[in-house]
């Protein structure tokens, strides 16, 4: 008798030290660095809900297939418009709830159960003591003289490599593969993911890297460095955009609710720009850091749904290859 | 337990390691995959590009280890453990390392621009044959020379003596050496190559050059396809099955070459000629492997004394990874090394994609416990199935060799079990055994392995902590990270290798 009321009062006092409750939140690696968002917004959720946000580095997609219905995320951010497709078709996340009317993004949104946190357009990002007379347009950029290397990602390992065929895809049509002929003595080499190509990039191996228009804030804030610019194209950018969901099998359905809510809050979205370094996808122009506002932005967004995007993504790839291996 | 039960029952868990995560994956997938033409063609490419590099570094390697070995000058000791840098680099800092050498805007094009020559552009098949014999080279060099090491001293001296000529000393004692040593290298750059993905694809210059590891990586990450994933990861496991049957067939069974185990003395002098071209081999090669490594040092050392302390704690927490990862490897690897099948199945960890050796293990520990929370384990344990070939092909010549010099003496004294490992073996592999050692902590501490799916959030390794200061823009920290992790894998690697060569008699 005795040992059962001790036993009881240990766990009632294991309970009461305990926050109340833990969300767990399964996030790419770069975001739950300490350089990235993940920090702030973990102290600021924490301010607010009374409970306990555990951060989950690592790859999401395949993470989230694997486990399936045992998955122990309550949320999942930083999945892309490329890969939702695949994401959905398990069942496995429920609806966001959100006023996407509160979105101030460059195409309207109208998915209910991925919310976009923040974007920003596909570019190639340029030395300007390089070149001169950076391309306006995809045309220019065919046209250019053949010594002006770039480097870009492949699309087959990496999602903002992916963004660019698609791309090209949306301005093209069926010139696509022609257009990747004229490129191919341009392209310097392809690589593996975004860090390896924007590492050549900051070496001087080439004058010209596939990136987003937001990258130049991080050289203007940090390193008050003005020679990084994004070349902006009359055709439109390809718009890309990092989403958050919650999952259909948290057993926290409340906090996992509060959580998507706080996504686009003030709190959250102030954090974005000036560690994730792209726009926050709630707030309007005039809320965005003033080295935000300042960046050379397109005219016009690009974009495929996603069933778009699954229809041509196959055979924009195959393109690329094959024009890319002559 | 007896040794020989030992030696199975290491071979039986290694296997059991490799196999069951595959089944695994397997079970979940449904099934094998088929393949289309573009993954036919990556895996042509693959082996293809493969053969060639294995070929190339062994070649190159050959006269270089002969340099080495038979020249004595000052900081030569110092020289062998550097030139092995490039086999424990990171892949992405290598080939930013190797590109501000030999890329479009690297010192060489530099100075061929100054003299008014065109550049060099080293992107397509031959810029990944360079980037794959920059890594694999000193490997190559360092498991020839340990077999030029083991020669005993006085065959030396009787060549020496008998006054023979070039071509007989290449028949007595080089000859038995190469046999003995160069199979084994080429089938171990040969496996390192079959899986390489970044270096092939950024060096190769774009989709020419895709690798089945490529394939391996979209079928996982972007289709979810892992039952395509496996089958070509099963197809690479092949090739390695089949190089390894091929190779191994070559190395003959090593002949009694007994001596008193003496230090090595060239008693002849040299002609100044050969002097002068081993020195220029050895000059050559320095500057080949060290001149990507100066730039990486040049890069690094500024941002080295500011580097954020979380970086100096992942440094903690990989060195603690490397050295139980070193530990475990020896483990298996010591009775590994003592039977022929045992050094092909030592292979099988390396050559399983990372990937699908992750993504088994990760559908094995779900359904019990918190893959997250076994993620230091886990990454010991693959760390130590990744660099077991390098290890066991370090250690298995040497251990052959010991059997055929003293198997028969230790026979007749009865030297068996336990007490033959204590007396014979463990003395005569002390070399062997600090180089592996050395070289598997080196690799621990830079290898990524299975991190994508088995990340602890609250104890990043150093190189993972490096990719995210890379995805942070922090390019330049990025570099002082990457300096810190090439000076603490050097470190490890100099203090178990200079360990095995102290008081090394016999």
């Amino acid at each position: 008798m005795k040992a059962s009321l001790f036993a009881a009062g240990i766990i009632a006092a294991t309970t009461a030290v305990a926050h109340a409750e833990t969300l767990t939140v399964y996030a790419p690696d770069y975001f739950t660095s300490e350089w990235g968002p993940g920090p702030t917004i973990e102290a600021e959720f924490e301010k607010v809900c009374d409970c306990d946000l555990d951060f989950v580095p690592g790859d999401l997609l395949p993470r989230i297939m694997l486990e399936g219905k045992n998955t122990r995320a309550d949320i999942v951010i930083g999945l892309n418009t490329d890969v939702t497709a695949k994401a959905r078709s398990t069942g496995l996340f429920a609806d966001h709830g959100q006023d996407n009317g509160k979105l101030e993004l460059p195409i309207e949104w109208t998915d209910s159960v991925f919310l976009p946190f923040d974007w920003a357009y596909v570019s190639f990002i340029f030395d300007t003591t390089k070149i001169s007379s950076p391309p306006t347009s995809f045309e220019a950029l065919r046209a250019m003289s053949v010594d002006q290397k770039i480097v870009i990602q492949d699309p087959r390992s990496s999602i903002s490599g992916l963004a660019l065929i698609l791309w090209v895809k949306a301005v093209y049509g069926d010139e696509a593969e022609a257009f990747w002929s004229d490129m191919a003595p341009r392209i310097l080499t392809v690589t593996k993911g975004w860090s390896e190509a924007y590492g050549l990039f900051t070496d001087g191996e080439a004058p010209m890297v596939l990136s987003y228009n937001t990258s130049p804030a991080y050289h203007i804030a940090f390193e008050d460095d003005q020679t990084k610019k994004a070349a902006i194209f009359d055709e439109g950018h390809y718009g890309f955009f990092e989403l958050v969901a919650k999952t259909s099998t948290t057993d926290n359905p409340e906090l996992a609710d509060q959580f998507m809510a706080f996504v686009l809050s003030d709190a959250f979205q102030n954090a974005i720009p000036m560690t994730n370094f792209s726009y926050p996808s709630a707030q309007s122009e005039s809320e965005w850091p003033q080295v935000f506002a300042d960046l050379p932005a397109p005219e016009k967004a690009l974009f495929f749904s996603e069933d778009e995007a699954a229809a041509v993504r196959a055979e924009a790839i195959e393109e690329w290859r094959r024009a890319l291996s002559q | 337990m007896a040794p020989r039960a030992v030696a199975i029952t290491s071979a039986g868990l290694v296997t059991a390691l490799v196999a069951i995560p595959l089944v695994a994956v397997f079970d979940r997938a449904g099934g094998i995959a088929t393949l289309n033409a573009a993954d036919w063609a990556a895996l042509r490419f693959t082996v293809w590009q493969a053969l060639l590099s294995a070929l190339l570094s062994c070649v190159f390697a050959i006269p270089v280890a002969r340099a080495l070995h038979r020249q004595r000058f000052w900081g030569r000791e110092t020289l062998i453990t550097i030139l092995g840098a490039p086999f424990i680099l990171p892949v992405i800092v290598a080939i930013l390392g190797l590109l501000a050498v030999f890329g479009r805007e690297g010192m060489l094009s530099q100075a061929l621009m100054f003299i008014g020559l065109p550049r060099i552009h080293i992107y397509g098949l031959h810029g990944i044959l360079l980037a794959h014999v920059f890594f694999n080279l000193p490997l190559a060099i360092r498991l020839i020379l340990q077999g030029w090491q083991d020669v005993p001293a006085e065959r030396f001296r009787l060549v020496a003596q008998l006054g023979l000529g070039p071509a007989a000393m290449f028949r007595v004692v080089e000859w038995p050496v190469l046999k003995k040593t160069v199979p084994g290298a080429f089938l171990v750059v040969f496996v390192v190559c079959l899986s390489s993905f970044a270096v092939a694809l950024t060096l190769g210059g774009g989709p020419k050059a895709t690798t089945v590891e490529l394939a391996i990586y979209q079928a996982f990450r972007f289709d979810f396809d892992i039952g395509k994933a496996a089958t070509l990861a099963v197809l690479q496991l092949g090739f390695v099955g089949i190089a390894a049957a091929v190779l191994m067939r070559l190395v003959g069974a090593p002949k009694t070459d007994v001596g008193l185990g003496r230090e090595q003395v060239f008693l002849r002098r040299m002609t100044p000629m050969r002097k002068l071209l081993d020195l220029l081999v050895i000059v050559v090669v320095a500057s080949f492997l060290l001149l990507p490594i100066l730039s990486i040092v040049a890069a690094g050392v500024f941002e080295l004394p500011s580097l954020p302390s979380s970086v100096f704690q992942s440094a903690k927490h990989s060195l603690i990874v490397a050295l139980a990862s070193t530990a475990l490897c020896l483990l298996f690897a010591l009775p590994l090394a003592t039977f022929k099948l045992g050094q092909t199945i030592s292979l099988f960890g390396f050559a399983l994609s990372p990937l699908v050796l992750g993504t088994g293990l990760f559908l094995l520990i779900q359904p019990y416990a918190n893959p997250f929370e076994l993620a230091l384990v886990v990454t010991c344990v693959t760390n130590a199935l990744m660099a077991l070939p390098f290890a066991v092909r370090a250690i298995g010549p040497a251990f052959a060799q010991i059997n055929a010099d003293y198997g028969r003496t230790a026979d007749m004294l009865n030297l068996t079990g336990w007490a033959r490992w204590r007396w014979l073996y463990l003395p005569r592999l002390r070399r062997p055994i600090g180089f592996s050692a050395g070289l598997v902590a080196a690799l621990s501490m830079g290898d990524l392995g299975v991190i994508v799916l088995f990340a602890d959030p609250d104890r990043a390794t150093l190189p993972l902590q490096m990719y995210r200061l890379m995805s942070a823009y922090q390019m330049e920290a990025a570099s002082g990270a990457a300096l810190l992790l090439l000076m603490l894998s050097l470190g490890l690697f100099w203090i178990f290798d200079q360990g095995g060569r102290r008081g090394f008699r016999t």
